[in-house]
């Protein structure tokens, strides 16, 4: 296996261009939204809205301004497919569609997919949907086919700020703690890594600097394996089984017992 | 935190609509109905064979309309076999940590079982003039092996679909482990609804139907503990409920299927004869509602 590859993606230097999601979308032929009729979604410059099967990169736009807009700050995030290192999508996956690639990332097999949806409730960043034009649950492949010929992701490349940093996962650690201890000295105390470390679903794959709350930037401050809640449910639902089996012995048994006691009467 | 009582409402719905409801109703009815016929047939009087009979009626066709039904869901229903054999090798596929892959190999494995019991009660009611398929239902060591292990893929089917919710990481459905428990029980109180209403339909004297009647009304009022203690596991997220899906729970689930049918139990002078069959009834519509509310309100979130 080639070592470990990923994404870091400095948020404060993201300055909203989209670069990332057209290079996404040209690279993987992903169609527009709605035949290309555009439509605006009202909610800042966010016209894309979400991941889905055919966004496999959304830039998120967070205004925070004050009532009367005299003192506020842009928050930028270029969102995309975690790579989880424990990846709840590839877990649940009965068919074994999704898979995990010499480079450590996580990709659907489009032609073993066969649409049953169980990965987009696992996953719980909201990153996969069905793209209509195959009929397959899809996402970011790390540009698998890129990776195979020596290239870096789509997006990353053409990244014109460098928010979205492409490499083996150690190396961009050292780089985005380096950039963290930067931004604390200059006084920006908010800045921190979500995602870097193991304590996360075994570590992202693809990890940000952010300097606020992650629910603020839509992303789960405490994300799970769906496995969770496998053995106490399975438990849970042996021991209702046991009491349904246990109510309907003692009532059959019980209405024999009585229709003997009815014959035994003279 | 405030706005988000838990990490589970950053995931996407998975878009599990009325198929799944009604998938998570039939499958519940053809695990449930044989569980209970197979109880009927192992601890009951001979008498009552052919109330069971009516569980394994109810159950094979049930489990035919399950398949169907997850089959149509499937955004590529021609790859519905990738569920059990890998398409690139064609080797066979279990995840035994994955309940959608367990249940996909359950469902193959209960159908066969639920084929037999439904050939044997044929037989016995003289609609299949083959003597020999009578020894797939008890008495007989075929016949209870045939009941055994058919009954205990039975729950599994009537159960895992509560846990395949849990099993995800969607609002309300993972943020309790007490659904598939709550399904379990429901199955079994839907399938002795539709046993009773289907021995009053048949004409046929039953006796076993009034313990089926009882049993009922033990399990509906289970089923109320249970779904009290999910709302109560659920702790935050309950919030997720105060909408108009926590009202249809409430009436639709609470009052109509369980409270009603307990009711009609209790008072049974209140409808005379009619008591037994309105309560079945009652219970299968809030089993229905209950399956609607819980697939429904988790992907509104």
């Amino acid at each position: 296996m080639a070592e470990p590859m990923g994404f870091y993606t400095d948020t404060t230097v993201c300055i909203g261009c989209k670069a990332c999601e057209v290079a996404c979308k040209e690279w993987n032929q992903l169609p527009s939204t709605n035949g290309g009729v555009n439509t605006l979604s009202g909610d800042s410059y966010d016209n894309t809205r979400a991941l889905d099967g055919i966004h496999w990169r959304h830039v998120k736009f967070i205004e925070q301004f004050t009532e009367d807009r005299k003192d506020g700050r842009w928050l930028l995030m270029s969102d995309v497919c975690k790579h989880c290192v424990n990846a709840p999508c590839l877990e649940v996956c009965p068919t074994g569609a999704i898979v995990r690639t010499e480079f450590d990332s996580v990709v659907i097999q489009s032609n073993a997919c066969n649409g049953c949806r169980d990965c987009i409730s696992a996953c719980p960043f909201g990153v996969i949907d069905v793209n209509p034009a195959s009929g397959t649950a899809q996402k970011c492949t790390l540009c698998y086919d890129r990776l195979q010929g020596g290239l870096e992701p789509a997006c990353s490349k053409a990244c014109p700020t460098q928010s979205i940093q492409f490499g083996t996962i150690n190396e961009l650690k050292g780089r985005a703690q380096k950039r963290v201890d930067q931004l604390q000295q200059m006084g920006e105390k908010r800045a921190y890594l979500y995602g870097a470390d193991e304590k996360m679903l075994g570590g992202l794959n693809s990890f940000y600097l952010l300097v606020d709350k992650p629910e603020i930037y839509g992303l789960p401050p405490d994300p799970k394996m769906p496995t969770r809640n496998l053995k106490s449910g399975t438990w849970f639902s042996a021991f209702g089984a046991i009491l349904v089996g246990l109510m309907g012995i003692i009532n059959f048994r019980n209405r024999g017992a009585r229709v003997n006691a009815r014959e035994d009467q003279p | 935190m405030n706005q988000f009582p838990s990490s589970t409402f950053f995931s996407a719905p998975p878009d599990w609509g009325w198929y799944i409801v009604f998938y998570f109703f039939f499958g519940g009815l053809a695990g449930g109905s044989y569980f209970l016929a197979v109880l009927i047939d192992l601890f009951s009087r001979p008498e009552d064979r052919p109330l069971a009979r009516l569980g394994y009626y109810i159950s094979f066709p049930c489990i035919v309309i399950s398949g169907l039904l997850l089959t149509l869901d499937l955004s590529r229903p021609e790859r519905f076999w990738h569920m059990l054999i890998q398409s690139n090798t064609y080797q066979p596929i279990f995840k035994p940590w994955s309940p959608m892959s367990v249940g996909s190999w359950a469902l193959t494995i209960f159908g066969i079982f639920s084929l037999l019991a439904f050939l044997s009660a044929l037989a016995e009611d003289g609609h299949w003039q083959r003597p020999a398929a009578r020894r797939l239902r008890p008495p007989g060591l075929l016949g209870s092996t045939v009941a055994v292990i058919g009954g205990l893929f039975g729950f599994y089917v009537a159960g895992y679909t509560g846990v395949l919710l849990a099993v995800t990481n969607r609002p309300i459905w993972s943020d309790t482990p007490l659904l598939g428990m709550l399904f379990v029980i429901s199955a079994a109180s839907i399938s002795a609804a539709s046993m009773i209403l289907l021995a009053h339909k048949s004409g046929r004297t039953m006796p076993g139907v009034n313990a089926l009647h009882r049993l009922d009304s033990w399990v509906v009022a289970l089923e109320l503990v249970v779904l009290i203690a999910v709302m109560i596991s659920l702790g935050p997220v309950f919030r997720a409920w105060l909408n108009a899906w926590g009202l249809l729970l409430f009436f639709g689930v609470i009052v109509l299927g369980m409270l009603l049918p307990l009711a009609l139990y209790w008072r049974r002078q209140w409808f005379g004869h009619l008591n037994v069959t309105a309560a079945a009834a009652a219970v299968l519509a809030g089993g229905f509602i209950l399956r609607l509310v819980i697939v429904f309100s988790a992907q509104g979130v």
